[in-house]
C-alpha cells in the first residue's frame, strides 16, 4: 500500500459510501483501517477533503484514539491484554517477552513486516489472563513459553510454504 | 428470516408471540434432543468453536436428529468451554471444559447410549432426582438472576428464541401506555444508572422528557473501558435483545427518535451479534416506522467505539459520535438537556437498559423488593483475578463483598491468603479484609473510599503487591488522560512518577506526603469522572495498605515479592533436585544453568528476567525456586 494514487482511488471508494457528516469520521476511519491495515497520510487528506473539515481535525481524530494506526501493519498481529487480570497475572512480563522475541515495541512492526506488536486496555476476556490476542484469536494464559510456541508454530509454518513454492 | 405469518389474532406483537412459540414448541418437541455450546468470547478463548465444529460433524456423521445451537455464556466462566445438553426424559445437563474428544463421546455415550457421563457434569439446569443441579451450588443461595437470566440459555442469533422467553412482551405493554406513567414506573422502581456512578434513571428520563429541542437521542453506553470488567460485553453477546428492548421502551419514554448503540471496537463479537439483532429487529418491525402498529417510530444505528477510556463519560462519548477527539466538556447542562448534536439525550449504561424490559414487565414493585433502603435491584459483577469460581455473577444490591468473594466466588485460588479485592477498575479502590462485610450498593462503596464502578472485581492475594497494584492503575489512567485539564494531566503524571520511583526501590519516605496532597488536589480540581476518581486506587492502597509502602522506601523491599526491581529469583541448592531439569528447560533467556560441581542448578542474576517460569515449572515435590527481596539477599556464592 505504498501507491499514492492506489491509496487516494481506495479511500474515494470508501468515503462514497457514506454521507458527507462529520459524524461519519470515525466510522469512515475504521472502515479504511479495516480496508488497508492503517490510516496513510493520504487517506486522511482525501478524507477531510470528503467532509470539507479542516485536515486538523481529521488527524486529531486519527491520533485520539487508540484503535488508529498511522503505520503499515505486519502480517500477523499481536496485541497483549494489559487488563488489571492480565496485570496480576504477568501481562506485562507476557509483553515484556513479545519485545525479547519480536526486537520492537509496542506500537512497532518488525522490519521484515511480519509481525506488529501493540497493547490493549483490556479485551473482557480477564477469565483467561494472560491473554494476547493473535491474529483476531485469543490466546489464553500466554506465558512466555508460549510466546515462543506462538512465533515457533509461525515459523515452521512460513518454512513449510516457502519449501512448496520451491 | 421468516416473515411473520397471517393469523386471526388481532395484536401484531401477539401474531409474533404466536409463531416464535411455534417454532420454540417444535424445538422442544419431545423426540428431539437439543445441544447448547457457550460460544460468547470467553468460551471462544477456551476452544468453544473447535467443540461446535466437532459436535456438528458426529451429529453428521451418525445422522442423528438433533438441533445444535451457539449460545452466550452462562456466567461459570472458569469452567468454560460449556456445552449443555438437552435429551428427552432427562433435565438439561451442562458439561464443563469440554474439547473436541470429550463432545463427541458425550454424544455418543449419552444421546446414542443412555450414559449422562456423570464424571463430566458441572450441573443439571433444574432440578431433578438424578443429577445435582445449579440451585445446589452455594453460590445459588445468593444469586438472583434478572439480566443474565436469558444468557448462556437463548440463541443470541435468533430473535424468536428471546420472543419465546417472554422477549418484547413488555414492548408491547409500554406502548400501550401513556410515556408519562413509563417513566414513573421506572422512578418508583428506583432503578439507578449500573454504568458506575447511580444517576437514578427516571430523573433522567424525566428532565430529557421534558426538555426543549427535537429530534431527542437515546443512547446506550456500551463503552465498557475499564479494564476487568466484561459484564456488558457479556450481556451484548448473549441477549441482544434484551438490550434492543430496553433501549425501544426508554426511548418511547423520552420520546427520542433517534438512538446509538455505542460498543467499543475491541468487542468484535458483541458487534457482530449487535449488529445482526438489529436487523432481525428492523424486519420483525420491532424498529423503524410504526413500530407494532403504534404511531412511534425509533431507529437504532450501532457506533463502535475507538478505544479511549474517557469515552465511558457522558459528554465525551457524545463528542466522539459526532465525529470528535472524545474530549469531556463541562456539566451543567446535563445531557438530558444538551446532549448529542445539541439536542436532549439520555445516556444509559447496557445493563441498566437491560433491566428496563424486566420491570415494566414485572411492575416496579416487585424491583422495589430487591436491593437496599437507596440501592434496588441487582448489580452484576465480573469476577476475576485470583478466585476460584471466575466469572459473572448477579446478586441483590445489598450482598456483601464477603459473600460476593467467598461463597459466590469460592475463595482465593491455589489457597492462597485473600489481599484485597480491587473494584470499580481504575475510577474504584482497593478494599482489604476487614471492609469485607460492607455491603454491596452505591453508597456503602463509595463512603469506603471504592466505587461501585461498572462491575469489575479483581480479587487479589498475597503475592500481590499494593504499590504496584496502585502504579498500574495511574499508569492506565494518566496515559488515558485526554489532557484537558490540568490537576489530570500533570496531577496523574506526577503521582504515576512518584509511584514508579517507589516500586523500583527510589522512593523517599516524604513522597507518601506529597502522593497523598497530589492525590486530594486531583480529585478536587479534575473536569470529569476520570480525573476525579483516578486518585482512588492511590487513596484506598494508602489508607488500608500503608504497611506496604514503607519498606518499599526504607528498606528497598516489596514484601508481597512482586515489583521486579526488589525483588530476584532463587534456587535453594539443599531442595533442588540434583537430576530434574525442568527449570532449565522452561527458562526463556537462558538464564538457568547447572553448577557442574555440585549439579545443582544456579539462576544467572544477569541473565534473568524475572518472569517467574521456572518458579511454575519446579515440580512441587522439591519448589526449591524462591523469591527474595530485596535482591541482595541472594547469596553471592551462587551468583553468576
Amino acid at each position: 500500500m505504498d501507491d499514492v494514487l492506489e491509496i487516494r482511488e481506495r479511500t474515494r471508494e470508501i468515503v462514497a459510501r457514506s454521507e458527507r457528516t462529520q459524524g461519519n469520521l470515525i466510522p469512515i476511519l475504521q472502515q479504511i483501517q479495516s480496508e488497508l491495515g492503517y490510516l496513510p497520510h493520504e487517506a486522511m487528506l482525501e478524507v477531510a477533503r470528503f467532509l470539507n473539515i479542516p485536515e486538523v481535525d481529521v488527524y486529531s481524530v486519527a491520533t485520539f484514539y487508540n484503535q488508529f494506526r498511522l503505520t503499515p501493519p505486519g502480517k500477523h498481529s499481536i496485541r497483549v491484554c494489559m487488563g488489571t487480570a492480565c496485570h496480576i497475572k504477568g501481562g506485562h512480563i507476557t509483553l515484556a517477552a513479545w519485545q525479547r522475541r519480536l526486537h520492537i515495541g509496542p506500537g512497532e512492526t518488525t522490519p521484515d513486516q511480519e509481525f506488529d506488536l501493540d497493547t490493549v486496555a483490556c479485551v473482557g476476556c480477564c477469565v483467561m489472563a494472560p491473554v494476547t490476542v493473535v491474529d483476531h484469536k485469543m490466546e489464553a494464559k500466554a506465558d512466555p513459553t508460549r510466546v515462543d510456541g506462538i512465533l515457533l508454530s509461525y515459523q515452521i509454518q512460513k518454512e513449510k510454504t516457502s519449501k512448496e513454492e520451491q | 428470516m421468516r416473515a411473520p405469518i397471517p393469523s386471526t389474532t388481532t395484536s401484531p406483537f401477539e401474531r409474533l408471540r404466536e409463531q416464535a412459540q411455534l417454532l420454540w414448541r417444535d424445538r422442544q418437541e419431545d423426540s428431539v434432543p437439543v445441544i447448547l455450546v457457550g460460544t460468547a468470547t470467553c468460551g471462544r478463548a477456551a476452544g468453544a468453536l473447535e467443540v461446535f465444529q466437532a459436535i456438528k460433524e458426529v451429529v453428521q456423521k451418525q445422522n442423528l436428529n438433533c438441533l445444535v445451537h451457539e449460545v452466550g455464556c452462562l456466567g461459570h466462566c472458569y469452567a468454560e468451554p460449556l456445552v449443555i445438553i438437552r435429551k428427552p426424559g432427562y433435565p438439561s445437563i451442562c458439561y464443563h471444559h469440554v474439547n473436541p474428544v470429550l463432545a463427541e463421546n458425550l454424544i455418543l455415550n449419552f444421546l446414542l447410549k443412555d450414559d449422562p457421563c456423570f464424571e463430566f457434569i458441572l450441573g443439571a439446569l433444574e432440578e431433578n432426582d438424578l443429577i445435582p443441579s445449579f440451585s445446589d451450588f452455594p453460590r445459588s443461595k445468593f444469586e438472583r438472576r434478572i439480566i443474565l437470566k436469558n444468557c448462556g440459555q437463548i440463541d443470541p442469533d435468533d430473535i424468536q428464541d428471546y420472543i419465546a422467553h417472554g422477549g418484547y412482551e413488555a414492548l408491547s405493554i409500554a406502548l400501550q401506555m401513556h410515556p408519562e406513567k413509563i417513566v414513573g414506573e421506572i422512578k418508583r422502581s428506583g432503578l439507578r444508572g449500573l454504568g458506575g456512578a447511580g444517576f437514578p434513571t427516571g430523573e433522567k428520563w424525566t428532565v430529557c422528557r421534558h426538555s426543549p429541542g427535537e429530534p431527542k437521542y437515546l443512547i446506550c453506553n456500551g463503552d465498557e473501558g475499564d479494564p476487568g470488567a466484561f459484564m456488558d460485553r457479556t450481556v451484548l453477546e448473549s441477549d441482544p435483545h434484551s438490550v434492543l428492548e430496553g433501549m425501544i421502551i426508554a426511548a418511547y419514554a423520552i420520546g427520542a427518535q433517534h438512538g446509538v448503540l455505542y460498543v467499543r471496537a475491541e468487542y468484535p463479537l458483541a458487534v457482530e451479534k449487535m449488529q445482526k439483532a438489529l436487523r432481525q429487529a428492523e424486519a420483525w418491525n420491532l424498529l423503524g416506522n410504526h413500530i407494532l402498529g403504534s404511531p412511534f417510530s425509533f431507529d437504532i444505528q450501532l457506533f463502535q467505539g475507538s478505544g479511549a477510556f474517557v469515552c465511558g463519560e457522558a459528554t465525551a462519548l457524545t463528542a466522539s459520535i459526532e465525529g470528535k477527539p472524545g474530549i469531556p466538556r463541562h456539566r451543567p447542562p446535563r445531557l438530558a438537556v444538551k446532549g448529542l448534536f445539541g439536542k436532549p439525550t439520555v445516556l444509559n449504561n447496557v445493563k441498566t437498559l437491560a433491566l428496563v424490559p424486566h420491570i415494566m414487565r414485572n411492575g416496579a414493585d416487585a424491583f422495589v423488593e430487591l436491593g437496599t433502603r437507596k440501592s434496588k435491584g441487582t448489580a452484576v459483577f465480573a469476577l476475576a483475578g485470583k478466585v476460584v469460581n471466575t466469572g459473572l455473577v448477579e446478586v441483590p444490591m445489598g450482598t456483601t463483598l464477603r459473600q460476593l468473594v467467598f461463597e459466590v466466588g469460592g475463595g482465593v485460588s491455589q489457597g492462597k491468603h485473600f489481599k484485597a479485592v480491587q473494584i470499580g477498575g481504575p475510577s474504584g479502590g482497593c478494599l482489604p479484609e476487614q471492609a469485607l462485610d460492607i455491603p454491596i450498593d452505591f453508597d456503602s462503596l463509595e463512603e469506603s473510599g471504592a466505587m461501585m464502578g461498572s462491575g469489575g472485581m479483581v480479587v487479589l492475594d498475597q503475592d500481590d503487591c499494593m504499590v504496584e497494584v496502585a502504579r498500574y492503575f495511574l499508569d492506565f489512567t494518566q496515559k488515558e488522560s485526554c489532557g484537558k485539564c490540568t490537576p489530570c494531566r500533570l496531577g496523574t503524571k506526577q503521582m504515576l512518577d512518584i509511584l514508579e520511583d517507589i516500586t523500583k526501590g527510589r522512593g523517599k519516605m516524604e513522597d507518601l506526603e506529597t502522593l497523598q496532597q497530589l492525590a486530594e488536589d486531583v480529585k478536587k480540581g479534575s473536569l470529569c469522572g476520570l480525573g476525579r476518581s483516578a486518585p482512588n486506587p492511590v487513596l484506598t492502597t494508602l489508607r488500608y495498605f500503608r504497611e506496604e509502602y514503607e519498606p518499599h522506601l526504607q528498606e528497598g523491599r516489596c514484601p508481597a515479592l512482586m515489583c521486579q526491581d526488589l525483588m530476584a529469583f532463587y534456587i535453594l541448592p539443599q531442595k533442588c533436585a540434583r537430576g530434574c531439569d525442568a527449570c532449565v528447560g522452561t527458562c526463556t533467556v537462558e538464564a538457568i544453568s547447572t553448577d557442574k560441581k555440585r549439579r545443582i542448578k544456579v539462576i544467572d542474576q544477569k541473565k534473568c528476567v524475572k518472569c517467574g517460569i521456572c518458579m511454575k515449572a519446579c515440580p512441587p515435590q522439591y519448589n526449591a525456586v524462591i523469591r527474595l527481596s530485596p535482591p541482595s539477599l541472594v547469596p553471592t556464592s551462587t551468583v553468576g
